[in-house]
């Protein structure tokens, strides 16, 4: 039966050639670089702008505003009122909270922070999830099922959980600390893909020639196993890097992230504890938040572009 | 199967052993000595103490800190494993046990409903990303609703909070039910927890559905160039019936395995959500006890949380090869 909604839409992406419009033809033609994907390029610049934020904004911005009481508290932003009807002025232009700390001055110092711990957790976790993967895939037999069971339960413990235990039993900590901590959650999924990945490349034609050539352990994986491995790793670390943003934002927002430096979790912790939402102070809070949706809007877009680009069916024409 | 019952089996109480053991080691690895921190507490709440060596020593002892350490463990454990986590020390003495059972409940329930509300309009949004019969507004609203994926629910919760409880008073901002009802099974007191329950459960739903609708299509796009959904199409059937009976119900199989392991990450999200709308389950009383450095509560909610989420992900891996008759069962 013929489709007539279908025959009046010729740009729904049909598995047959002819469906296709003019354009839709001519993007097929084109040699086109896969990394050059309109998601992957906004994710990229929406975190590249938030890091700009953390590098200008020192520049321009006096960072010594974060402290308690350096300016005026409970001002609103720029053009708005607060609830005893006055106008914010522009010495602060995002607003203050009730302690007297500027709200930009807070955004310039905690959104790079934040970022900062997801980074360094992902990569830590990374590492040890590309050094753990090879060795249970190329080695196999006992090591094999130890790392593959102790990634199996770790992969089930949710990590705010530990960590709470662990920030209420030692009290204050650094942001690295943080971050190390974090770490020893995020390693289980990359383990496992590689582990995967390198069960199914270790029969490939390529990777036995190597080995009759006489290639070393060592070769084969950091040389021809590898290098096909990059698009999953980057989306791997990607997720990760979410991942450790969710956990360190948790923890900043129960209290219990490093309590001497600001992060944007803990700007919102301090608003919820001051009821900035019955006060109608917005910005405290909103702001913050903003920056965090903008971190993981990012973050999604780049993971979502590269998918797209390790797997074509999924690029759309 | 047996054998594939025995090795998951194997894993969860490896999951609970080793959740339960690191609950031990780290408040032992801190510097800081416990029963210090509680006399520091109630030396600040009421002045000086008098012998406070012989308080100190007589706690010590209460709470078994002079046995070897092989002694507290196996102790610990064997409490932990009958649900006995002691008393609780901000709300003494009341047990720990009682508290969890009181707050349970309603973790489970706002949890329950807000999964099943994600994994269906996920799923459903997911293929209707890739059926070609979709009406063209939907597909472009569809992908812009995605934005919020993968966020912590406290953000989404924030949002909907102000807008649909502050700004437009729609909504309660905080509590599962309204001062003014008395818990018990009447219309009333269903429809205030109803009622409260809606932004909550609304916060997890906007940050956690896109995660199964993504899956959802990568699954579909390779379901629609399969030869029975073209044979289908050949014989033409239904669009709809082909939509719902050969392309999301193929496609649907891996999505139930994610969804085990999703348990765990909306689990903690939840107790974030719990937070800000003091919502009074776990999540809460796990805030309560940081706030007040009970311990006992603060190991004992976090492992009842740690044991739920291990237990669904092993009843998950249970069900699935009855679900999909094509799994290898041994692997």
């Amino acid at each position: 039966m013929s489709d007539p909604t279908n025959a009046a839409a010729p740009e729904t992406a049909a598995p047959d050639m002819a469906g296709l419009t003019k354009r839709q033809l001519k993007r097929m033609k084109r040699f086109d670089n896969p990394w050059n994907n309109p998601k992957l390029i906004w994710g990229v610049s929406l975190l590249l702008g938030i890091v700009a934020l953390g590098i200008f904004g020192r520049l321009f911005w006096d960072t010594d505003l974060v402290f308690t009481g350096a300016v005026m508290p409970s001002q609103a932003p720029v053009g708005f009122e607060n609830l005893r009807g006055q106008v914010g002025l522009a010495s602060s232009p995002l607003g203050t909270d009730v302690a007297g700390k500027d709200l930009l001055a807070l955004l310039i110092v905690g959104a790079p922070n934040s970022l900062y711990v997801g980074v360094l957790a992902s990569l830590i976790g990374m590492s040890l999830g590309i050094f753990l993967g090879f060795t249970a895939g190329y080695t196999g037999g006992r090591v094999d099922d130890v790392i593959r069971v102790s990634s199996d339960v770790m992969i089930t413990i949710p990590p705010l959980l530990i960590l709470v235990v662990v920030q209420a039993s030692f009290g204050d900590i650094t942001l690295t600390m943080m971050a190390v901590l974090i770490a020893a959650f995020v390693w289980q999924s990359p383990t496992r893909l590689i582990r995967a990945q390198v069960l199914s490349m270790r029969e490939s034609g390529y990777v036995q020639m190597a080995r009759l050539s006489g290639a070393s352990d060592r070769h084969i994986m950091f040389r021809e196993m590898l290098p096909n491995l990059v698009p999953y790793l980057f989306g791997s670390f990607i997720a990760n890097v979410t991942t450790a943003i969710v956990t360190a934002v948790g923890l900043e927002v129960l209290g219990l992230g490093p309590q001497r430096v600001p992060t944007l979790g803990r700007v919102i912790y301090d608003a919820i504890d001051s009821a900035a939402l019955t006060r109608d102070m917005w910005w405290w809070w909103g702001f913050p938040t903003v920056l965090l949706m903008v971190m993981f809007i990012g973050l999604l877009l780049i993971n979502l572009g590269l998918d797209e680009v390790s797997n074509p069916r999924l690029r759309r024409l | 199967m047996a054998r594939y019952l025995a090795n998951r089996l194997f894993t969860l109480f490896l999951t609970v052993f080793i959740a339960a053991t690191l609950i031990w080691i780290i408040p032992r690895l801190s510097p800081v000595n416990p029963i210090d921190a509680m006399l520091g507490r109630m030396a600040s709440g009421g002045g000086t103490i008098e012998n406070s060596g012989a308080i100190m020593e007589q706690l010590m002892e209460r709470f078994g800190f002079n046995d070897p350490w092989y002694v507290q463990y196996f102790l610990y454990i064997k409490n932990t494993l009958t649900f006995d986590f002691g008393l609780s020390t901000n709300s003494f003495p009341t047990p720990v046990a009682q508290m969890i059972g009181g707050a349970l409940p309603w973790t489970i329930g706002l949890m329950m409903v807000a999964l099943i509300i994600t994994f269906i309009i996920g799923n459903l949004l997911g293929a209707l990303m890739v059926w070609e019969h979709t009406p063209r507004p939907w597909k472009a609203v569809i992908p812009a609703m995605m934005v919020f994926t993968s966020m912590p629910p406290i953000l989404s919760g924030l949002l909907l909070m102000y807008v649909f409880s502050s700004t437009l008073p729609w909504f309660p901002l905080n509590g599962a039910y309204g001062i003014n009802v008395e818990p018990e099974w009447s219309l009333s007191f269903i429809g205030s927890v109803i009622h409260h329950g809606v932004l909550p459960a609304m916060s997890i739903v906007v940050v956690t559905f896109g995660f199964w609708a993504l899956g959802m299509r990568g699954l579909m796009i390779t379901v629609q160039g399969e030869d029975y959904t073209v044979l289908a199409k050949a014989k033409g059937l239904k669009k709809r019936y082909i939509l719902y009976k050969y392309m999301i119900r193929n496609a649907i199989l891996p999505q139930i395995t994610a969804f085990a392991l999703k348990i765990g990450m909306l689990v903690a999200g939840q107790v974030l959500v719990e937070r800000i709308f003091a919502y009074p389950g776990m999540g809460k009383l796990l805030y309560d006890a940081i706030l007040t450095q009970d311990y006992p509560v603060i190991q004992g909610v976090s492992f009842v949380i740690i044991l739920m989420t291990a237990l669904a992900v092993f009843l998950v891996d249970l069900i699935y090869p009855l679900i999909d008759p094509r799994i290898r069962l041994g692997g």
